[in-house]
């Protein structure tokens, strides 16, 4: 063992070691608890979700919980048995508030899940083996629980690995016996710890009051480049970064992390975790803690399982609880007092401390500050103690961050040497969770404030994006309005109506007449074909050059379409498409009155529109006095007059046939009747039309008594037949039935219809 | 005479000089913004509770600025005003609300009540409400600033307001009583 060059550690103290009381017993293994209670949050970070549910069966060394995030780790089941319960269980912590915690009732057996171990981890990754690391749940065991994974995983180059077995604290003798009994697995660790880093030099720190460790780890190093390093006793030469100070000489930057000098730090104890986890497959589900203190019986070192009651193992070690002052989790320095000794042990317990009265009594009440300077001197961390006092009383967070709180270690040296008995860690702890609160408030409030500007952000865009869109659309009926007002004939109405009446109008007729003669002429066809008579061959005749005028008259008239296609339009439609306008004029101007409160735009188009509407009147009242004089057209006249005068003759005649007006009053307007019939025929024949196929027939009115006579006959019929319906009928009213509608139709026949 | 003549020249010269680089750089270097405006809405909680009567903390931080009183936001409570007092150098007055300070608090959706209205969606200041219409609807609680204004638009009043409480990662270590004080008081022992 070489004595490479020590360098000096500002501050420290030194207390009573009293570690002699356990550190004489091998560690025992104590007996396997009838029930453990395994949290979920045994390390820095986010506690772990479960994965098996109430009633569950475990293994040992089974993965009971998966870690929730990238830096979590998982937690696994330290004793074959049952799940009996998950939720809040009580927890070794100094306020005492129940933890997410499973709670495992053994089943005696203790037996192993299948392990894996991975014989040659020099052929695994970088990135294999720290997940080996960290599945295995391997936190700092030294008392932080930082994930170990999450540590050996920065990113920058490491010179320098620092494995920390100075155990500085008073009582604990937990690493020193670890360091004894399992060198060589010690040794297999930091050869991991070594390949996966690569550092240049591996120093291993240990206090000079441990002659034995130090033996049995110069032991087993030989032949291996580790360095085992005597450190001299002084609290807290354990701290981090104490030891790398004492060690290299680098001082750890303020704020900073060791990796940044590049140093890393770690415990033996995670040594020998990480050793058990990559070589044997094991994960972390058992740590070496101290059970110490004069109220116990037989203090010692036991291999405690995670999730093992604290009163369990007091009990092993013959707590007197007569003489039990105060039970602490951790050493006298920096440990909390336990409240509930049914908490668990976790990975970070390193030692149980269960003292009496006498040998660590109540503080003496706190004393103001009298200046003294003792704890300037000696805290390891170069602070200025009384100053932060005064600023965490004062609440002078500026200053207190200033004199660099954060860096404080809470080694409680300064406390030691307080000739006034101040709480001084207390205070800041007190400070630090302050500062800590106010800066994630300040988070919070910094993440409220960008979450509601972005929304102010995407209501105004919403708003933006609606208004573009209304005006978008308003411009796009502005346009359309503007290019009705100009351009009418673009009017598809009106183009549409053009089409309709101007153009097709005529042919549309023509085309029809043609068509229908045909139909004619194939029907009269047919016939011939089957009754050959002289009348039909006649008819057909008429009837095929007919079908021939009419075919005629259509290519003339669409020979004349083609000829001018864009027949101007005629008076008529001219008239409608006027029509519409106005109207549609109309209805606009109606609508901008309506509007409350118009603008100066919209007012200026009312006024166009009013005017617009004023013309559009005028031109239709021209059109239309121009379009009256001027009826249907006039070949047609005399037959329709004619035809007028027939019906009024008709009209006349039974008008006087019904007043009752004898033969020689009938006979001139008889006379007449015939006249106007021969004056339609000789009209229509006149008219150039095709001859109406029907022959007219005279249908002369019946006169009153026939009348009288066949409603007398139509009543009798209606009778007969009700009666012949009803079955309950008398036959004597039957008879009587037949015999009326028997003389109604012989007196209907006697008289017959007077033509 | 013309000593004088000169030296009034040089300082007209030197004045209108003066003058012309104040003028620019007061438009080139313009501040946009209310520098002290901003400053206030940091120290603001940012629950955006409207509880000050404004609409949101920036313009109450901008009202503060233009003279309003710095004692109307209960969620920051003394802190906030003590923060203020200090930044503008004005006397700290006790705070304006009826409740008085309130502790930290967080939305809950009773969530087999919710009927999927959106009204809460609508009415959160930082969207800290996820649901969809005729969905449930659930607050981020990490992202809920506990301003309450979801509270009064529920139709079905389905939305409590919790209380934050303290688990094992923010716990705290209690300030010690101060040197000096040998004997607690009842007060104090019960807090």
């Amino acid at each position: 063992m070489s004595m490479p060059k020590l360098w000096p550690m500002p501050g420290g103290i030194h207390p009573s070691e009293r570690k002699a009381l356990s550190n004489r017993e091998p560690i025992a293994q104590p007996p396997l608890p009838a029930r453990l209670i395994v949290p979920l949050g045994q390390h820095i970070g986010v506690p772990a979700r479960p994965l098996v549910g109430v009633g569950a069966p475990v293994l040992k060394g089974q993965k009971i919980a998966e870690a929730a995030d990238a830096r979590g780790l998982p937690v696994h089941a330290p004793t074959s048995g049952t799940v009996v319960a998950i939720g809040p269980q009580s927890y070794p912590h100094a306020s005492g508030p129940p933890a997410e915690a499973i709670v495992i009732d053994s089943d005696g057996l203790d037996r192993w899940v299948p392990l894996a171990p991975s014989g040659d981890y020099r052929s695994l990754s970088r990135e294999a083996l720290l997940a080996l690391i960290r599945d295995a749940g391997i936190a700092g065991l030294g008392g932080a629980g930082f994930p170990t994974a999450a540590k050996l995983a920065t990113g920058s180059r490491i010179a320098t690995l620092v494995i920390n077995g100075a155990e500085c604290e008073p009582y604990i003798t937990a690493d020193d016996r670890l360091m004894r009994e399992r060198a060589r697995e010690l040794v297999a660790g930091i050869e991991i710890l070594a390949h996966l880093l690569g550092p240049e030099r591996v120093l291993i720190g240990i206090e000079d009051n441990k002659p034995e460790a130090i033996g049995a780890v110069s032991e087993a190093v030989a032949g291996t480049p580790f360095m085992v390093v005597s450190v001299p006793t002084l609290y807290p030469s354990g701290g981090e970064k104490q030891l790398i100070q004492i060690l290299t000489g680098l001082e750890v930057p303020s704020g900073g992390l060791p990796a940044d000098i590049g140093v890393l730090c770690q415990n033996v104890g995670t040594c020998v975790a990480v050793h058990d986890a990559v070589l044997l497959g094991r994960p972390l589900i058992s740590r070496i803690t101290t059970l110490t203190g004069e109220a116990l019986q037989r203090p010692m070192n036991v291999e405690a399982l995670v999730g093992t009651p604290i009163k369990d193992l007091l009990a092993f070690a013959g707590l007197d609880e007569r003489r039990l002052g105060r039970l602490l989790v951790g050493g006298p320095m920096m440990g909390f007092s336990l409240a509930d000794a049914a908490a668990p042990v976790i990975k970070t317990s390193n030692c149980l401390l269960a003292a009496t009265p006498e040998e660590l009594p109540a503080p003496p009440p706190a004393m103001p500050c009298i200046r003294c300077g003792d704890c300037a001197e000696a805290c390891p961390a170069s602070l200025l103690p009384q100053q932060l006092l005064f600023y965490a009383q004062g609440e002078d967070h500026e200053q207190l961050q200033a004199h660099n709180l954060f860096d404080c270690i809470e080694c409680g040296a300064c406390a030691y040497v307080c000739p006034s008995s101040i709480p001084l860690v207390q205070h800041y702890r007190a400070a630090k969770a302050q500062l800590r609160e106010q800066a994630d408030r300040q988070a919070r409030a910094e993440q409220a404030r960008l979450r509601f500007e972005a929304r102010q952000e995407r209501l105004r865009q919403a708003e933006a994006r609606k208004e573009a869109e209304r005006q978008a659309r308003a411009e796009k009926a502005e346009r359309m309005r503007a290019a009705q007002a100009e351009a009418p004939a673009d009017d598809p109405l009106a183009r549409l109506q053009a089409k309709k009446a101007g153009v097709g109008d005529e042919v549309k007729k023509l085309k029809i007449e043609a068509s229908m003669a045909q139909v004619a002429l194939k029907k009269a066809e047919k016939q011939l074909a089957a009754h050959d008579t002289p009348e039909l061959q006649a008819q057909v005749e008429t009837l095929r050059r007919a079908a021939e005028q009419a075919r005629q008259a259509l290519d003339e008239a669409q020979a004349k379409q083609a000829a001018e296609p864009a027949a101007t339009p005629t008076a008529a439609p001219d008239l409608k498409k006027i029509k519409i306008e106005a109207a549609m004029l109309r209805a606009q101007i109606g609508k901008l009155e309506r509007l409350e409160l118009p603008d100066n735009a919209e007012r200026a188009e009312l006024e166009r529109l009013r005017t617009a509407l004023g013309t559009a009147e005028a031109q239709l009242r021209a059109l239309e006095e121009q379009a009256q004089p001027a009826p249907a057209a006039a070949p047609n006249d005399d037959l329709k007059r004619a035809k007028i005068a027939l019906a009024l003759k008709r009209a006349e005649l039974k008008k006087a046939e019904k007043t009752g007006a004898d033969d020689e009053e009938l006979a001139p307007l008889r006379a007449a009747l015939v006249e106007a019939e021969q004056a339609l025929h000789r009209a229509e024949a006149a008219s150039g039309r095709p001859a109406p196929e029907h022959v007219l027939i005279d249908k002369r009115p019946v006169s009153a008594e026939e009348r009288a006579r066949k409603t007398e006959r139509a009543y009798a019929r209606a009778e007969l037949h009700k009666l012949e319906r009803d079955p309950a009928a008398s036959p004597e009213a039957l008879v009587a039935a037949r015999e009326r509608l028997a003389r109604a139709e012989q007196a209907l026949a006697a008289q017959p219809l007077d033509s | 005479m013309s000593v004088v003549i000169i030296g009034i020249g040089v300082l007209l010269a030197l004045c209108l000089a003066c003058g012309a680089i104040l003028g620019f750089a007061a438009v080139r270097f313009r501040v946009q913004g209310d520098p002290v405006a901003e400053r206030i809405n940091a120290l603001l909680p940012q629950t955006q509770c409207g509880q000050c009567g404004y609409p949101g903390c920036k313009p109450y931080a901008e009202a503060i600025a233009g003279g309003d009183r710095i004692n109307k936001c209960p969620p920051g409570g003394e802190a906030t005003i003590q923060a203020l007092a200090d930044l503008l150098d004005v006397e700290p007055e006790p705070l304006d609300a009826e409740g008085g300070e309130k502790p930290p608090m967080v939305a809950f959706i009773r969530e087999t009540e919710c009927i999927g209205c959106t009204k809460c969606i609508q009415a959160c200041p930082v969207d800290a409400i996820v649901g969809a219409a005729r969905q449930m609807h659930t607050v981020i609680a990490a992202e809920c600033t506990g301003c309450d204004l979801c509270v009064e638009p529920c139709p079905v009043d389905c939305i409590d307001m919790i209380e934050v409480g303290r688990d094992l990662q923010g716990w705290a270590w209690e300030r010690p009583l101060p040197p000096g004080r040998l004997i607690a008081s009842d007060a104090e022992r019960a807090a």
